[in-house]
């Protein structure tokens, strides 16, 4: 029997996990997929919001600044690549001029530090590569750019090097409440525990269901987006939103933290799960950027996707108004988290926080600290950013960072078998790529695939084609061996 | 120690320009190759049908590798293997080479010249953003290439593949013999991109169906491929509404295009030509940096490798001659592609730098049938090119005399695909 199971192994329920090993209590952590942060907390812009949108009487205006000044400290400690480049809405009229004004004042409120508002010469000067139309700008220093991948992945790490247990390819498919405790059934078994966190993402108000009566109900609205070539990374210095309407933040032209350009996302509704890309809509995300950023160099692209956001909608039977639910639900013992869409990944160090001493806590009289906590992981190495005489150093001490596997990022052997083996250890070539970003480049893994293809296989001693892609089982490589090879054999 | 040349890359462009350059007199000559062995892509293309021009015979590409290996084995010129460059610096008349293996560790090799002759790689489906999800299942021919002929893996058993490039023709040809099934090719352009011997002996053969003015609209399958959905495009290359179809497949292979890979030379602050990808360089490969020189397809994709030793050995000469203090740095004619071409390299001539002739190296912009390339300077057409045929996936060799250009002391030679003039 475990006191805490959380469901979901996201941004939220990976960072909770990890407030959580603050304490000596039995916590496991639970996801359906083959890696944690595999899905909403994979595809998103990754900008860490100044938090001037929410209103403050909002959950998300509440967390939102609060969380992005958390954001050094946390990452230091999970070692993640973050950059606080700031963020421009930009105006093209007086109309979007007076939103820049709410949008300033809001701030003020929810305690945005060093907000300005911008005169057409000083936007200018700052992003010499926008809109000539654009007439002015709310600049908020504090916005930033991270590493989503590795937000995630190392605040399980940590989590696990306190004590937690993480569990992949448990899927719930049920949970019963029995007496004081939950009984979750999973693709492998069942689990018991005592408390339940649902951090489900945009499954979060299926798994409510499952042990619950219905209370919020949660949209899938979907986001295309495409990645440039770090030869193009240079051509906006901070995040640039367009003036925000109804729909939402509109198309962001961002830098991001390993030096590549990002643009998107729109807005569609959709069906959980579906992260196709559209040509239609991938057109409409350039059409859109264009407006802000003229010169895109589209020729740059080297990727595009599509992410999920869990928005919660409001009918007969929610009490939300498109808020953050971050609360012990109706049934005992169960928690939400649910709705945890944008800013979801700026608020999560506040909000992890909140839930483990808010909410848990009071559940549990007799909790006590873990004195062994250690809030650090264990450093990377990060071949490309080192100086000449670190680089001598480094393949000094392990020859293996002498070997370059991922050609166009300058990623190592030593790179690929540290994130091979640390205790969340990559199994799959995308968990390689989410960990050391490995087939991140312009060739997108066409000359490296194969070599990471081998590498775990060697450390994972199996053959080459038992490593998946992704999905365990149903993402597979390689189908067999070739005839010639089998008759080698 | 300072090297007299170093070059970039072992694959068949680095191996003939080191092999000429130390015949033609540079003593101490050094390859520099990322992989774990020297002859580069060539060692994955188990097919015949190098060499035709060079040895007049068809070989293997790992074979075509062989000859040129042995001869730098002859030679006496050392190579490093797994040794990656990570920059490219002018330091005085020298330039630094910063590098890093694992026996050795992290080295700054200091050189007179430099070839750089890194090749290219394959357009990703990321690049041309097909629409859909992206499972595993999805390979550039070459990865796939990679895959079953080195590693002695498939990957996949029903296939669709997207372009008709040489890599992909091929690829179709290997995975059928494989066991697998081709379902089709399709390729965007109104005519494939492939050589016309591939698409009989590859897809002809083994009744493989080119699918032309077609593309992929749709990738199904969130985990492995599950199919694509292909559609007919117009004259702008916009898929027609309506002419959609399923095809059910667990495998992609695309074959869209190859990329010069010149982040090295860009970083360097060689000049570029964005009509090749490659940098602008003259009659003997030399490129705007003095002492650096670049061939091969990290210049302008070639489709044989036998013109890539052609143009291989040009920069082995110049190497040579600059390390002799030979090389002229004139620019008495720069050429320009006119109508119907794409680009033109050299992009530069120094007539004191020829001996009998230059060859330029074109691509048409589409297919020209009856036509011909005419070489202009100012009105007057210096020479002409005939083939009944022109191909956008046939190279343009088009070779002018030393002679013919000594008549005009310099200008712009101005390359123009017309109707034949009588």
């Amino acid at each position: 029997m475990y006191d805490i199971a959380i469901i979901g192994a996201g941004v939220a329920g990976s960072h909770i996990a990890r407030e959580l090993s603050r304490y000596l209590l039995d916590v496991v952590l639970l996801d359906g997929e083959n890696d944690v942060g595999n899905q909403i907390s994979m595809a998103n812009s990754a900008i860490v919001h100044a938090g001037f949108d929410a209103p403050s009487y909002k959950l998300k205006g509440k967390f939102n600044a609060a969380g992005n000044i958390m954001y050094e400290k946390i990452c230091e400690d999970l070692d993640v690549p973050f950059k606080r480049c700031g963020s421009l809405v930009v105006a093209h009229d007086e109309y979007e001029m007076a939103t820049i004004h709410e949008l300033y004042k809001n701030g003020l409120i929810n305690g945005v530090p060093g907000m300005k508002i911008l005169f057409k010469e000083e936007v200018h000067a700052m992003e010499p590569n926008l809109n000539e139309d654009i007439c002015g700008a709310l600049y908020a220093p504090s916005a930033g750019v991270v590493s989503p991948f590795e937000l995630c992945t190392n605040a399980v790490e940590n989590a696990v090097d306190n004590g937690v247990t993480l569990k992949l390819n448990h899927m719930v498919s049920d949970i019963e409440k029995v007496g004081n405790h939950f009984k979750i059934t999973t693709q492998k078994g069942i689990i018991e525990a005592k408390f339940v966190i649902n951090a489900a993402g945009v499954y979060a108000d299926d798994i409510y269901e499952m042990v619950g009566e219905p209370y919020f109900q949660l949209l899938a609205r979907k986001g295309n987006y495409f990645i440039f070539d770090k030869e193009a990374g240079n051509l906006v210095n901070s995040v640039i939103f367009p003036c925000p309407s109804k729909k939402g933040k509109g198309i962001l032209v961002a830098p991001t933290v390993h030096g590549n350009l990002l643009i998107g996302p729109d807005a569609e509704p959709t069906e959980k799960g579906d992260i196709s890309t559209t040509a239609d809509r991938l057109d409409y995300v350039k059409q859109n950027a264009l407006k802000n950023c003229p010169s895109l160099p589209f020729n740059k692209i080297i990727r595009s996707y599509a992410g999920l956001r869990n928005t919660p909608v409001k009918d007969t039977f929610t009490t939300t108004d498109g808020d953050f639910i971050i609360e012990e639900s109706p049934v005992k013992g169960f928690i939400n988290v649910a709705g945890y869409e944008s800013p979801g990944l700026t608020s999560i160090p506040a909000v992890a926080h909140y839930v483990v001493e808010q909410l848990i806590k009071p559940m549990i009289p007799d909790i006590k600290e873990n004195h062994d906590f250690n809030p650090k992981v264990r450093p990377h190495i990060r071949f490309d950013e080192l100086s000449e005489e670190e680089k001598i150093a480094i393949i000094k001490k392990n020859p293996k960072h002498g070997k370059v596997i991922c050609r166009c990022e300058t990623i190592t052997e030593g790179e690929i078998l540290d994130v091979i083996h640390r205790s969340v250890g990559a199994r799959t070539v995308k968990a390689v790529k989410k960990r050391c970003r490995a087939g991140t480049g312009r060739c997108q893994g066409g000359f490296c695939g194969p070599r990471v293809v081998e590498i775990l296989a060697r450390e994972l001693n199996c053959s080459l084609d038992e490593i998946m892609y992704d999905q365990q089982d149903s993402g597979y490589i390689l189908s067999g061996k070739t005839k010639s090879a089998k008759e080698e054999v | 120690m300072i090297y007299d040349v170093v070059i970039l890359g072992g694959g068949p462009a680095g191996l003939a320009a080191a092999a000429e350059a130390k015949k033609q007199g540079a003593e101490n000559v050094l390859i520099l190759e990322r992989d774990r062995e020297l002859g580069g892509i060539l060692n994955q293309c188990i097919h015949n049908g190098f060499g035709l021009h060079t040895f007049n015979e068809e070989l293997t590409g790992p074979e075509y590798a062989e000859r040129h290996i042995n001869e730098i084995v002859e030679l006496g010129i050392p190579y490093l293997l797994n040794t990656m460059v990570l920059d490219m610096v002018e330091h005085g008349d020298l330039k630094v080479i910063h590098v890093i293996n694992e026996n050795d560790g992290y080295m700054a090799i200091e050189s007179k010249a430099v070839i750089l002759t890194m090749g290219c790689r394959e357009r990703t489906s990321g690049a041309i953003g097909i629409p859909g999800y992206r499972p595993s299942g999805v390979f550039t021919a070459g990865t796939a290439q990679r895959f079953i002929n080195m590693e002695g893996y498939m990957c996949g058993k029903e296939v669709v593949i997207l372009g008709s490039g040489d890599i992909g023709l091929i690829m179709a040809r290997r995975m059928t013999l494989e066991g697998a099934h081709v379902q089709a090719v399709c390729e965007l352009m109104p005519y494939s991109n492939g050589l016309v011997r591939n698409i009989v002996q590859c897809l002809d053969d083994y009744d493989i169906p080119l699918k032309l003015s077609q593309t992929i609209t749709f990738i199904h399958g969130k985990d492995r491929v599950e199919g694509v959905t292909i559609a007919k495009v117009d004259e702008r290359l916009k898929a027609i509404p309506g002419t959609e179809e399923f095809i059910p497949c667990d495998t992609l292979l695309l074959s869209v295009g190859l990329i010069p890979e010149n982040e090295i030379t860009r970083h360097a602050g060689v000049e570029m030509d964005p009509r090749t990808s490659g940098s602008v360089v003259g009659e003997l490969r030399q490129t705007s940096m003095p002492g650096v020189f670049a061939c091969g397809n990290v210049v302008h994709v070639h489709d044989l490798v036998d013109f890539v030793s052609q143009e291989a050995v040009l920069a082995g000469k110049g190497a040579a001659k600059y390390l002799k203090g030979q090389l002229n740095a004139d620019v008495d004619f720069t050429t320009v592609n006119g109508d119907g071409i794409g680009y033109v390299v050299p992009q530069k001539v120094a007539i004191k730098n020829v001996d009998d002739s230059v060859t330029f190296y074109m691509r048409v912009r589409q297919v020209f049938k009856d036509k011909v390339v005419n070489a202009y300077i100012g009105d007057t057409i210096i020479a002409t090119k005939k083939e009944k045929k022109f191909l956008p996936a046939e190279m343009v060799n088009f070779k002018i005399t030393k002679d013919i250009l000594a008549e005009y002391p310099s200008g712009e030679i101005r390359f123009v695909v017309e109707e034949a003039k009588k």
